[in-house]
């Protein structure tokens, strides 16, 4: 039943590219995102057993991720229908198929519980997500495939070397060799701590370039400047958990071995220079989409920051890992639909969008709004319980930095957001197609209000889900 | 371990050579081939017989001697280019480099924590050595195909690395991580051939329209 998640999307891709009609073979995206999305919640409610040899399993973190990706993605497909319809002469066969191969590569990260399968999987959904980000095929989006091809290449052939010393570990440790999940961590405190502390590291260093933290994030702000605001939306929202889910696979073993402290030391550091970096570079962003790069450094650093205080934090990172993947969905498509409508992403020239697409500036000054921290919106809740937790613990300095980073961001982010949604329309603007219509609008706005419940109201189920989840990162519930 | 996994061994560290010291791209390629086969030979001399490992080597030097190769030399005809010009680090330095990331690659290796059996190989030197001359010719030049074979050689070096646990690695997940560097391969393939067609170069240093004021 688990493999459904991984197969269904494939058939969808392979149907897509059947499909000879642009016009028609949109329509097979919210198709299978849709099937997908019964599917998982049908997986959520009732959890089949892990398979024979445990390779294939949802467990709590998986089940976060799977939600968190599955609604995303399911709002995104919504959305390609329209925004595709604006640019139906550029041929978009590889695009449906990509977007779903890429749906079952995340599917298969999620429920995998072998490290050797999940990094495969996750090599995969760097690879899907390359076509996707040249689609608008011009010189500065070659650019910025080349530099995420290789980057990310690079940090995933290292954390392959990486997972290569975890199993050598086991060998020098007189152990069975296994990159089973549940055997690593019954046998992490007995691991040779030489290969083990390698190959930490190079996990580290290989996942958190894929997820982004800085100073591994250069790939980034190309990436998300270049790429279709859907695209974007998926890569912030959705591949930034599946980098993630790996990197909590590696804090899963650390937690049950005696360098847990050490390794939550550094996530910590990765953290606040990630968050600083966002702050530094967020002021006086002149590209709105390339600031929301730098907005996605910021919160998979605060995820880190958050994992590296342990304890209670790890309930609210988690938590906070669900709420940036729902509002960076509505800042990309937000702006994707201003980029439409004014055919530039440069505050030089966008200005006013209010007037001219009135529901997707407000969305975007919404999910603004939210992204960084106001009330009442969900990641609101979940970096204060970051934040209170660091100040319980007694980490002033980084509770104080935290606050100080959200200060910053805060600041620079409005200074572009604020002329862009807001100030006067340029007089001497060149009219396009674009206008605000519910196929374009509807879907943001119902991952807006998602936002906005979650803010109000965790519901039960989930907060079970969380407690458990963090539970198996070894922090109290 | 015999002698003549040994000797294939040397003629992998001897290659990290030939790419680090030639601007010719089309024989940088056969070199890396030539490692690749050379590499997807040595499980079936370290390892004793069986379907796991003859399904390995076959697989290994289809892939890293045969379309791989045929992969990046059509990229070659393609882009109309023949030699790296003007690297970020010449020729000379880059063999000094190499040479002095291979002596430090065997101090280092005799130093490390190795399980009994695999003390005194030249594995763990000769997979440092690979890895770290990769990481040079993927740093150190200017074209998108000098680029892809650094990142070749890096995965070599890690692959070797991984003739260690060979056991271990069930075959699903070597197949899977091989069809994903195949993959990986096309997709840098098709990338290089709309660069030269965009830039009329596939100079990586002429994609800087992005770089941050």
């Amino acid at each position: 039943m688990l493999w459904a998640l991984v197969l269904l999307p494939l058939l969808g891709a392979a149907l897509s590219w059947l499909v000879p009609d642009n016009r028609r073979r949109v329509w097979v995206l919210p198709v299978f995102s849709l099937a997908h999305l019964a599917v998982s919640a049908g997986l959520l409610v009732h959890t089949p057993p892990p398979s024979p040899a445990g390779w294939i399993w949802l467990d709590s973190l998986g089940k976060l991720v799977l939600m968190a990706n599955s609604v995303l993605f399911t709002i995104c497909s919504l959305y390609a229908v329209g925004y595709l319809s604006y640019r139906l002469k550029r041929p978009n066969r590889i695009l449906c198929a990509s977007l779903l191969v890429c749906l079952s590569a995340t599917s298969l990260v999620v429920i995998s519980q072998h490290l050797g399968l999940l990094w495969i999987a996750l090599e995969a959904t760097t690879l899907t997500m390359a076509p996707l980000i040249y689609f608008n095929h011009n010189a500065r989006s070659i650019e910025a495939t080349w530099k995420y091809l290789l980057i990310c290449s690079v940090g995933i052939a290292i954390a392959l070397l990486g997972l290569f010393f975890l199993a050598y570990s086991t060998i020098v440790a007189k152990q069975e060799v296994s990159l089973l999940l549940p055997a690593l961590i019954r046998d992490a405190a007995a691991l040779h701590p030489g290969w083990r502390h390698a190959a930490f590291i190079f996990l580290l260093v290989g996942f958190g370039s894929k997820m982004g933290l800085a100073p591994l994030h250069t790939w980034k702000p190309d990436a998300y400047g270049e790429a279709p605001g859907l695209v974007g939306a998926l890569l912030a929202g959705g591949l930034v958990n599946c980098a993630l889910l790996a990197l909590l696979r590696v804090y899963q073993v650390a937690a049950a071995s005696t360098e847990g402290a050490l390794f939550q030391q550094v996530l910590l550091t990765m953290g606040l220079v990630s968050m600083a970096f966002a702050a530094v570079f967020m002021a006086r962003q002149s590209d709105f989409k390339r600031m929301l790069a730098y907005s996605s450094v910021e919160h998979v650093g605060i995820i880190a920051v958050a994992l590296g205080l342990g304890k209670g934090a790890l309930f609210a990172g988690l938590l906070h890992m669900i709420n940036n993947s729902l509002t960076k969905g509505v800042l990309f498509l937000a702006c994707g639909n201003i980029h439409r409508a004014f055919n530039s992403k440069s505050t030089q020239f966008v200005r006013g969008a209010l007037r001219r697409t009135p529901w997707s500036a407000a969305l975007f000054l919404a999910a603004f709004l939210a992204i960084t921290g106001s009330p009442p919106f969900a990641p609101f809740v979940s970096e204060f319980l970051i934040v209170s937790s660091a100040f319980g613990q007694g980490n002033h300095w980084t509770g104080g930095l935290f606050l100080l980073f959200l200060a910053l961001i805060f600041i620079g982010m409005a200074s572009t957001v604020l002329p862009v949604v807001l100030g006067e329309v340029p007089p001497d603007l060149e009219r396009t197609r674009y206008r605000d219509a519910v196929p374009t609008v509807l879907p943001p706005l119902v991952l807006m209000g998602l936002v906005l419940v979650l803010g109000l109201w965790i519901p039960t189920p989930l907060q079970d889900l969380l407690r458990d989840a963090a539970r198996l990162l070894g922090g109290e519930a | 371990m015999n002698s003549l996994a040994d000797q294939l061994l040397v003629l992998c560290l001897l290659i990290n050579f030939a790419v680090l010291g030639t601007s010719r791209l089309a024989f940088s390629v056969r070199c890396v081939a030539v490692q690749g086969v050379l590499l997807g030979t040595l499980p079936a001399l370290v390892h004793p017989f069986s379907w796991h490992v003859s399904f390995i080597v076959v697989s290994i030097i289809l892939v890293k001697g045969g379309l791989i190769p045929v992969l990046i030399i059509r990229a070659i005809k393609k882009a109309e280019i023949e030699r790296e010009f003007s690297p970020f680090i010449g020729y000379i330095p880059s063999l000094v480099l190499g040479a002095l990331f291979t002596s430090l690659a065997f101090i280092f290796a005799a130093k490390l924590p190795l399980a009994p059996e695999h003390e005194g190989l030249l594995i763990v030197p000769a997979a440092a050595a690979t890895l770290m001359s990769g990481f040079l010719v993927l740093m150190g030049r200017r074209k998108a195909i000098s680029q892809v074979l650094g990142y070749l050689l890096m995965e070599n070096g890690i692959f070797l690395f991984g003739l260690l646990l060979a056991d271990a690695m069930p075959v699903m997940v070597e197949a899977g991580a091989l069809l994903d560097l195949l993959v990986g391969i096309f997709v840098m393939g098709i990338v290089i051939n709309h660069i030269s067609r965009e830039f009329s170069s596939i100079d990586t240093s002429r994609l800087s329209a992005l770089r941050e004021e």
